[in-house]
């Protein structure tokens, strides 16, 4: 199973659980708001931001075609400073390495910096599985790890939570201030960064040339996670890299900004081995495990564009179909038009068949993507690709209706059916009120006009006799 | 003289047929010849967007064949416009440039080609603009509606909030995905509602269609107009 996690509920089920959420609705729509708005704002205050999107793709385009001797040189450099690099095929190779790295130093206390590849393995269950604990350290990780849920954000993972939700989830009153909150948590993990054996992250860039993991955080758990234990694990889908650490200011630009409107992130941390020689700080054991799972096949497919995605969120915040239905209705780890988009790919024979269907197509993911992933084309592709598995009832539908409308005789005689047909539909004033088929989903929230009694066409024929 | 290919659209050939009318008077007004080719029938954007690519590859053959000798070819429609302009080069290859550069949404083609703004119209009331996603964001042409009603006189034209929101129509999607598309929709309508506007006017009628058969189904008077309909609106003589 790629994608280490199983929808809990069926589609339908799923969004109808989301839609009849007032409150969750509330809290996604604030937030989303808010991070769609402060993007516009930060990325208004550059130059050219059109100039910026364009090199951000460029950069991604150049490191995906070039994978393989990137990822080499990437090897090289942490390997020369006593680093461990290792490549992971699936979910359960992540899962194995840790508990291999873990077993072999006696690891039991683990704190986790944010990652959504771990996320993608399900590495908690697992480590507990294995007898190993594992605690999220940044507080959206933290407060969703004690609700038992998934994350509903890409960046935000607790963002469907609110102030009052989370207060209940640590245990303090429902009007504790955020600021208390963040203090409480912070009090209650700093205890656990100095016991733990090991801290795993994730990262948001490999760079090639200077050999190191990029990691990018507002709360700083990450710089705890990688220097408090003894030994840091940085988990990392394989198309996370760039060429050039030259290229860093441009991306990171784009990835804050395009995330939560900052300027830049609170803390951004460049990781390129274990603590050297003479060094007094840094972990005593670096592990970099690169994750495939289904990412390398994509490269020269007409599905490679959607590994340029540096993670950034801004697609799921503008999204109408996210802001309304929020992030857990998806069913996948990965939420929104990407998540619609890489969770299918990922997980061909997985549960996201009908992901690419859930979207309006109306491009503002297209728009927001820092790097011009044309997300909505893809959608329509990963459509195009999955009708020869659609039923047959629905294939001859549209066969049927392109062939009726193929000339404007059939397109007529259609017509003429359908106004006939219509007489026995129930009216709502002038609008039909129900309709068979297809167009019962219509009408099963919305009055649908019938087929005018004189066409455009039958009163052009008149006018011009 | 300048000539001109309606490509009216399904939707409005069927369901709206006053938009194509009122499209013909506009344009006919500023001097343009309007001719209609009858063979024409559909895009395929639907069949297209749901995925069935061969089938809109049939339709896109056929309207090439139809518009093949057009001067301009002009819709009341950002929607089917992009299509053609985006995706047919996709499923016809070459020899659909030169169609989807003769392509045209209606206030582009105004103003642009005929290069007025100003077409004479008058409608007293205020009007909340729904900027449709495919004429905003695959035509990039959002300001060509919104010149033109900057000049009717009489009107006064606002912007929901959230104005760059789809308003959840989306094809089939809004079949399909009907509980979501209305969520959508609810949520565009609060927006509109809000700005108390009399008139809710846009330029392509699969969106309005949508928004007015939720209006319809809430009980709701909103007066819903094409803006083929308001360019065309003067208390002439």
């Amino acid at each position: 199973m790629p994608i280490a996690h199983e929808p809990a509920a069926p589609w339908a089920e799923r969004v109808t659980i989301a839609l009849s959420d007032i409150r969750l609705r509330e809290n996604i729509a604030r937030s989303t708001t808010r991070f769609a708005a402060q993007r516009l704002t930060a990325l208004g205050e550059l130059p050219d931001p059109a100039a910026l999107r364009a090199r951000g793709r460029a950069i991604r385009a150049d490191a995906i075609a070039r994978l393989p001797e990137l990822h080499a040189e990437l090897r090289q450099r942490i390997e020369s400073r006593g680093g461990h690099v290792h490549l992971a095929a699936d979910p359960a190779a992540v899962t194995g390495k840790v508990i291999e790295i873990a077993r072999a130093h006696g690891a039991r206390r683990i704190v986790k910096s944010k990652s959504m590849v771990s996320e993608e393995v399900a590495l908690n269950p697992a480590l507990a599985e294995a007898g190993i604990e594992s605690l999220e350290t940044d507080l959206g990780e933290y407060l969703i790890q004690l609700a038992g849920e998934m994350p509903a954000h890409i960046i935000a993972p607790a963002l469907h939570k609110s102030r009052a939700e989370s207060a209940e989830l640590l245990g303090a009153p429902a009007d504790t201030p955020a600021e208390a909150l963040t203090a409480l948590a912070r009090e209650r993990l700093r205890e656990r960064f100095l016991q733990a054996d090991i801290g795993i992250t994730g990262g948001n860039f490999l760079v090639a040339d200077t050999g190191g993991v990029v990691i990018v955080t507002n709360e700083g758990n990450d710089r705890m996670c990688t220097s408090l234990p003894r030994v840091h694990i940085a988990i990392v889908g394989v198309e996370k890299i760039i060429a050039h650490a030259a290229d860093l200011p441009d991306m990171l630009k784009l990835l804050t900004r395009s995330a939560t409107g900052q300027r830049i992130s609170v803390y951004v941390s460049l990781i390129d081995g274990p603590r050297g020689p003479g060094e007094t700080d840094g972990p005593e054991e670096f592990h970099l495990i690169l994750l495939d799972n289904g990412r390398l096949r994509l490269r020269g497919t007409p599905h490679e564009e959607a590994l340029y995605c540096i993670r950034c969120g801004a697609c799921l915040n503008v999204c109408p179909v996210y802001r309304q239905i929020g992030g857990h209705a998806y069913g996948s780890v990965y939420p929104g038009p990407i998540g619609a988009v890489i969770s299918p790919l990922l997980d061909p024979a997985g549960a996201y068949a009908m992901l690419p269907k859930a979207s309006s197509l109306c491009g503002a993911c297209w728009e927001a993507c820092p790097v011009g992933i044309h997300l909505h084309d893809q959608l329509v592709a990963l459509r195009q690709e999955g009708v020869r598995s659609a039923p047959w009832p629905q294939r001859l539908l549209f066969a049927g209706w392109a062939t009726a409308w193929g000339s404007a005789t059939t397109y007529t005689a259609f017509l003429r059916v359908g106004r006939v047909a219509q007489r026995l539909l129930p009216r709502h004033g002038e609008w039909l009120r129900a309709a068979p088929a297809i167009l019962g989903g219509w009408t099963s929230t919305r009055d649908l006009p019938p087929i005018a009694a004189r066409t455009f066409r039958e009163r052009w024929a008149e006018r011009r006799p | 003289m300048r000539a001109a290919s309606l490509f009216v659209t399904c939707l409005v050939d069927l369901l709206r047929p006053e938009i194509g009318e009122a499209t013909v008077r506009v344009l006919e007004r500023q001097g343009v010849h309007v001719d209609f080719p009858e063979e024409q029938t559909c895009c395929g954007q639907a069949h297209f967007n749901a995925g069935y690519r061969a089938e809109a590859k049939a339709l896109a053959e056929h309207f090439h064949n139809v518009f093949e000798g057009a001067e301009a070819i002009v819709a009341p429609s950002g929607s089917c416009v992009a299509m053609v302009k985006r995706h047919y080069p996709e499923l016809l290859g070459e020899r659909a440039a030169s169609l989807a550069a003769r392509c045209w949404e209606l206030t582009g083609y105004l103003r642009h080609v005929v290069g007025v703004e100003d077409v004479g119209a008058r409608l007293e009331g205020s009007a909340a603009y729904h900027g449709s996603c495919h004429l905003q964001r695959e035509l990039g042409t959002g300001a060509d509606p919104r010149a033109m009603l900057a000049h009717v006189r009489g009107l006064t034209v606002t912007e929901p909030a959230d104005a760059d929101q789809c308003c959840g129509f989306g094809g089939t999607f809004s079949m399909t995905m009907a509980d979501v598309s209305t969520a959508m929709a609810d949520a565009k309508l609060e927006r509109v509602k809000a700005t108390g506007a009399g008139i809710l006017v846009g330029a392509d009628a699969a969106c309005l269609l949508h928004l007015e058969g939720r209006l319809r189904r809430q009980g709701c008077a909103t007066c819903v107009m094409h803006i083929a309909q308001v360019l065309d609106h003067a208390d002439r003589p």
